[in-house]
């Protein structure tokens, strides 16, 4: 079954969408995040948002066909919890104002498995760099190969990252976007969208159909901070809605952690801001199971775990791509000609150990 | 009287009638003429008249045949002045049997060069005539040709001297290949310090035909190593000499000498799609063209127009580009290797001072995604040479383009035997069926190869370049079944790890 939602729950999330516009209206006019309005009982929320509007959103809640708008979720497959519902995700239940209706396309089993394994959110900028993303992926895949769902806001950049090596570590994956869940933002990510409503779920406080708005994003980050137990931020710049993401989950006593950037970036300065004021430093996947499970409980599965090449040569190129960035350089470090140096750095790269960067150059990859 | 046009570098035969009649004394010339040729009867008429012959002072129409061919330049003077002489009866018209001619005329009667000689000469052998008469200047590179005889004429006075039976010229002799071009020896792979990884890419792309894409800052050296590329592949053969010379002497560039070297053209990045391909109302040859079996450098890719660079297409597949103007369709010959180059992002600092974020690189990389880069086979990294290594000691294991040729003749030459009736003279030539019927792998090293496929994301295409490459590796080591080493490094050449953001 995947409609569990109660009358006026769904009547509320219809309000906050059929709200949306003049909700973004009234954040536009310099209060800069609705937190604490989306708390509001109704009849305040009518009050704070709608103003003059407000006889006609009276009107839209005396009018809301429940019985038409169930209809229509359910052929349009979407998996409905309400607050009141024992599948919905009992962490979120913690947040000062948890969203009174999920929204999700995609597989319904997730969300009992939300219930049951603790869950991370990986979130970043979107302006990642090759460092970040790559961090992304690793962390995204070691985490998705050790079972644990990961959480991210499909977003370019790290977010999109985070979920991809999600899916190729062959985990699940679970998006909370700003648009009603079916709505694909950005557009570049269609694909992605596809892949992560067919191995997880793809949820939103929002019924399907709706589009995004500014404070829509800002809210759902509440929603990714709420269902993980460690949210990770892997690259942020200063401010930034990874940063408001941080710090929801460290209104909600839950761990925030990060991973260590060059000083000189200015999409690490958010991330290192967060170490230096206390929050946990990750430089692998080993870190957060750490935390989630205890020390030494839990482990990447060895598949994905690097041990390194058994060939000599293979093992000196790997150990002179670290400081050498040329393939002359290399070749001089391990004293093998070109032709050599290039199939092992070739082999390198397919058995996984290097990863390409976009227009020649190596780089090691992480995990 | 027969003469020849030029459809692109191809010669088209032209017949040139000619009717005198009593009547006002008119000069019509119709069979669609250009400008250049409309005022051919001016020309015509006062080189008759300075050469001590009569100009008929009678209705003449001439005809150029087929009437429908639309027919430009001044070359066809001399048919036109020689059917005025043959049909006054000033020379005698059974003397003119299986004799085309070509030529200028100056008002004195003196006659001169034209585009095209050596294409007029080969059209003029396939029609089946005898013998070639042409102006001073383009005899010796007409006599290429063999199998015709071609007679170098001065001025319209010989040539009625000559058909009087009054005089009769030397059979012209072929051009000498241009001793100076020659002894510009190429610049030499050996004067670039360094680079070791570019001359190996160089060294497989010469072998096997492939197009090079090339990776590095700005003076880096890139140009530099592009330029020497034709010095290490194979020499020209007799028969794509002659290409080379028809395609230069058609585009009216060349020195009127077999060409002994192959042609590099580095045509700037604001160049448009005709300039690149070939076109213009008169269709001329492009870049692509004039660099026919030789070496197009594309220097800053991602500057190119990205329609110009689109255009590549279909001589990158067929290697000719067919043009269409009008009711005509023309075919020029374009089949060179393409090397590019580009930096690593549109800053072009080093790595570690790179201040482009992921977006800004996508950016750029996208201008690099299309049919043109669908095509290149390697990719190869150019470091910034630190000056200390520039006024160093001369190394000992620097290569110099001799040894390469070498190298690379060897390999062309079992390739020519491996691909001998596929239609494919080197790897680079072969196609996706061909590739996978030509580089047999055993079964262990196919199922990597397709167990890294998954894992890197390549290709189906990306898979075929991998074996065209490897295959040339292969090929230069001697070695007739390809193995892993050679995948191997064929793998760490190739182009294809375009993170599409999003997919």
């Amino acid at each position: 079954m995947t409609y569990d939602s109660c009358d006026a729950c769904l009547r509320r999330a219809f309000l906050i969408a059929h709200l949306a516009p003049r909700i973004a209206g009234l954040l536009g006019n310099g209060q800069r995040r609705g937190r604490g309005l989306l708390g509001l009982p109704e009849n305040e929320l009518i009050a704070a948002a709608a103003g003059r509007q407000a006889e006609r959103a009276l009107a839209f809640m005396d009018g809301f066909d429940v019985a038409g708008e169930h209809t229509r979720l359910v052929d349009a497959n979407a998996v409905v919890t309400c607050l009141h519902s024992p599948r919905y995700p009992s962490l979120l239940r913690e947040l000062p104002d948890p969203p009174a209706v999920l929204f999700a396309v995609g597989s319904a089993e997730v969300l009992e498995l939300l219930q049951d394994e603790p869950a991370v959110t990986v979130v970043g900028t979107r302006r990642a760099s090759p460092y970040g993303t790559e961090v992304a992926y690793a962390l995204g895949r070691g985490l998705g190969a050790a079972g644990v769902p990961v959480i991210s806001g499909l977003a370019l950049g790290i977010d999109g990252t985070a979920h991809r090596g999600c899916l190729d570590g062959g985990g699940v994956p679970v998006a909370v976007v700003a648009s009603g869940p079916d709505v694909v933002y950005p557009r570049r990510h269609r694909c992605l969208h596809e892949r992560v409503r067919r191995k997880g779920l793809v949820l939103s406080e929002l019924p399907p159909g709706t589009e995004p708005y500014r404070w829509s994003f800002p809210a759902r980050n509440r929603i990714m901070a709420g269902l993980a137990r460690v949210t990770l931020v892997v690259e942020a710049a200063d401010p930034s809605g990874s940063l408001i993401t941080a710090e929801f989950a460290k209104d909600l006593g839950r761990c925030v952690a990060a991973v260590p950037g060059r000083i000189t970036s200015s999409v690490a300065r958010g991330t290192n801001n967060l170490l230096k004021d206390g929050a946990m430093p990750v430089s692998g996947t080993g870190d957060v199971l750490d935390e989630l499970f205890g020390v030494g409980i839990r482990r990447v599965p060895d598949t994905v775990v690097d041990t390194g090449p058994d060939d000599p040569v293979l093992k000196a190129a790997l150990t002179a791509t670290e400081s050498n960035d040329s393939v002359e350089a290399v070749a001089a470090a391990i004293g093998r000609p070109i032709a050599e140096t290039r199939a092992a750095l070739g082999r390198l790269e397919v058995d996984g150990y290097l990863v390409r960067r976009d227009l020649g150059g190596w780089e090691r990859r992480a995990l | 009287m027969a003469t020849f046009a030029l459809e692109g570098v191809r010669p088209q035969e032209v017949t040139v009638e000619v009717d005198v009649r009593q009547g006002l004394p008119t000069f019509m010339l119709v069979g669609l003429p250009d400008r250049a040729l409309r005022e051919s009867r001016e020309r015509v008429r006062a080189a008759l008249l300075n050469s001590g012959l009569e100009f008929p002072q009678k209705r003449l129409t001439v005809n150029l045949a087929p009437a429908h061919v639309r027919k430009a330049g001044p070359s066809f003077d001399l048919a036109i002045a020689v059917g005025l002489l043959a049909a006054s009866g000033q020379v005698p018209v059974e003397q003119l049997e299986g004799y085309a001619l070509a030529g200028e005329l100056s008002l004195s009667g003196d006659l001169r060069p034209v585009r095209g000689a050596l294409n007029a000469a080969l059209g003029a052998r396939r029609a089946g005539y005898c013998r070639l008469l042409v102006p001073e200047a383009n005899a010796p590179e007409a006599a290429l040709v063999e199998g015709i005889e071609v007679s170098a004429i001065p001025s319209l006075s010989r040539l009625a001297d000559l058909l009087h039976g009054r005089w009769t010229p030397e059979p012209a002799r072929p051009a000498e290949p241009d001793p100076a071009e020659a002894r510009a020896e190429d610049p030499d792979l050996a004067d670039v310090r360094g680079q070791e990884d570019a001359k190996r890419a160089l060294e497989i792309a010469a072998a096997g035909g492939h197009n090079l894409l090339m990776v590095g800052p700005p003076g880096a050296g890139k140009t530099m190593l592009a330029r020497r590329l034709p010095a290490i592949l194979p020499p020209p053969s007799f028969e794509e000499a002659l290409e080379i010379t028809q395609v230069h002497s058609a585009a009216g560039i060349g020195n009127g000498r077999l060409a002994t070297v192959r042609p590099f053209r580095a045509p700037h990045h604001t160049i448009s799609a005709p300039g690149l391909v070939g076109g213009g109302s008169r269709p001329m040859p492009g870049e692509i063209t004039l660099a026919h079996r030789g070496v197009l450098f594309l220097d800053e890719l991602p500057e190119f127009a990205r329609v110009a660079v689109d255009a590549l297409r279909e001589p990158f597949e067929e290697g000719r580009v067919e043009i269409t103007r009008g009711q005509r369709t023309l075919d020029f010959p374009a089949n060179a290797i393409v090397v590019a180059a580009c930096n690593r992002c549109p800053c072009a600092r080093p790595p570690d001072r790179c201040a482009c974020t992921a977006l800004e690189l996508a950016r750029y990389q996208r201008q690099l995604s299309g049919p043109l880069v669908d095509r290149i086979d390697l990719v190869c990294q150019v470091q910034a040479v630190a000056a200390a290594d520039l006024v160093g000691a001369a190394d000992e294991s620097r290569r110099s383009s001799e040894a390469v040729r070498e190298r690379v003749v060897a390999a062309r030459r079992r390739q020519l035997a491996r691909l001998a009736g596929t239609g494919a003279l080197c790897n680079g030539d072969m196609d996706g069926r061909l590739t996978r019927r030509q580089v047999p792998l055993d079964g262990r090293l196919a199922a990597r190869l397709l167990a890294i496929r998954d894992r890197i994301a390549l290709s189906g295409r990306g898979h075929d370049r991998v074996l065209r490459v490897a295959r040339t590796i292969a090929d230069l080591e001697g070695r007739e079944l390809v193995g892993e080493t050679h995948v191997d490094e064929a793998l760490s050449y190739r182009l294809d790890t375009w993170q599409r953001v999003g997919a």
